[in-house]
């Protein structure tokens, strides 16, 4: 990891979104996402993320993505590893998955981190890629990585979190990575 | 803001390397990187475990874990290689250690390097997550990649982190770093 650099700090009450749309620019080669305490208001939620070009005006970029998780049950009754196919994206605008299915309970929450590489570049791609831990609404643990490309040269100045359904609390903080 | 060297433990054969202060509310996520880090007993295992506040100077041994582990390895020999779920060290809601860098070998020149993510360790209404990578020279002649998550099914605040080897003492070095 490179020397992180603190750009912004959202927290989310009862939100049904984190707009994050300021501090994305040529800065930085790379911008990294820390999510701590995400928990949803509703009961197997996913969360996600979209990008934007126009300062958040509008959001589903075409993506293409990857998924893989291993998990494991609280009462040792299954694992699992391996590729999500539901999880990942081919050429869709679709928010991508971060998290799958994460639980309401009290204490249930997710973490991680995700990293995007060069959003202000004009000529490639856009990679990202992330590793969340959550506690899945069955009383799962889900160690779950994602990674993919937004399929598009245009700069990227905005990026959204939300909920599948309903809201969210949550604090995600924005660094860059110089 | 940024990352923070807090402290750095540097252990020679000693038994465990532990961290009781500087754990807090002052950041989000803490980082643990270890590297050369080189067992006394052959096959040995680098894990963790934490205390909680409501256990302070505690033996490590109170805080339920649930989590996963996968392994990709290649041995020396170009034989063996897979990727795998490893049942072993995974834990579902027990208290032991988890293990981290799996079945170090014990050679002069073996060891073993990685980091530990730690999210927000004073949150007192959620559980507590974590992830982890490391890489190891496995005890049989392998590089051994070990990927751990999980969560600390507890919402009491989390105060203290101790590493040490299932068996035998080490050498190696451990920092902690906050970032925010």
């Amino acid at each position: 990891m490179g020397i992180p650099t603190l750009i912004s700090t959202s927290t989310a009450s009862d939100s049904s979104s984190i707009d994050i749309t300021s501090g994305i620019d040529s800065t930085y080669d790379e911008y990294m996402f820390v999510f701590t305490d995400i928990g949803p208001a509703t009961d197997s939620a996913e969360f996600l993320f979209d990008t934007s070009t126009d300062g958040g005006s509008n959001y589903a970029s075409t993506k293409t993505t990857t998924a893989f998780a291993a998990s494991h049950a609280e009462d040792n009754s299954s694992t699992a590893l391996g590729y999500e196919t539901s999880y990942d994206l081919a050429q869709a605008t679709d928010g991508q998955q971060l998290v799958n299915s994460l639980g309401n309970g009290a204490d249930e929450s997710a973490a991680g981190v995700l990293h995007l590489f060069s959003p202000s570049n004009t000529t490639y791609v856009k990679h990202f890629y992330a590793r969340m831990s959550y506690y899945h609404k069955s009383n799962f643990n889900f160690d779950l990585f994602t990674a993919g490309y937004i399929n598009q040269t245009a700069d990227i100045d905005a990026i959204k979190f939300y909920m599948d359904s309903g809201n969210f609390d949550g604090v995600i903080q924005m660094y860059g990575i110089s | 803001m940024a990352m923070t060297l807090i402290t750095t433990n540097t252990s020679s054969d000693a038994a465990t390397s532990d961290f009781t202060t500087g754990i807090d509310n002052t950041y989000k996520l803490y980082v643990f990187k270890w590297h050369v880090v080189n067992p006394a007993t052959d096959s040995a295992t680098l894990g963790f475990q934490v205390n909680a506040t409501d256990d302070p100077g505690g033996d490590y041994d109170q805080s339920p874990i649930t989590s996963t582990c996968f392994t990709a390895y290649n041995n020396e020999g170009d034989s063996d290689a897979r990727l795998v779920y490893d049942g072993g060290p995974d834990q579902a809601n027990g208290t032991g250690f988890q293990g981290l860098d799996l079945s170090m070998g014990n050679d002069a020149d073996s060891s073993g390097a990685g980091e530990l993510h730690l999210f927000n360790p004073s949150n007192t209404t959620y559980v507590k997550h974590f992830y982890s990578r490391a890489q190891g020279h496995h005890s049989a002649d392998y590089a051994w990649s070990t990927f751990v998550a999980g969560y600390i099914n507890d919402t009491t605040a989390i105060d203290d982190i101790q590493f040490k080897m299932s068996s035998g003492n080490m050498d190696g070095i451990i920092s902690m770093y906050g970032v925010g």
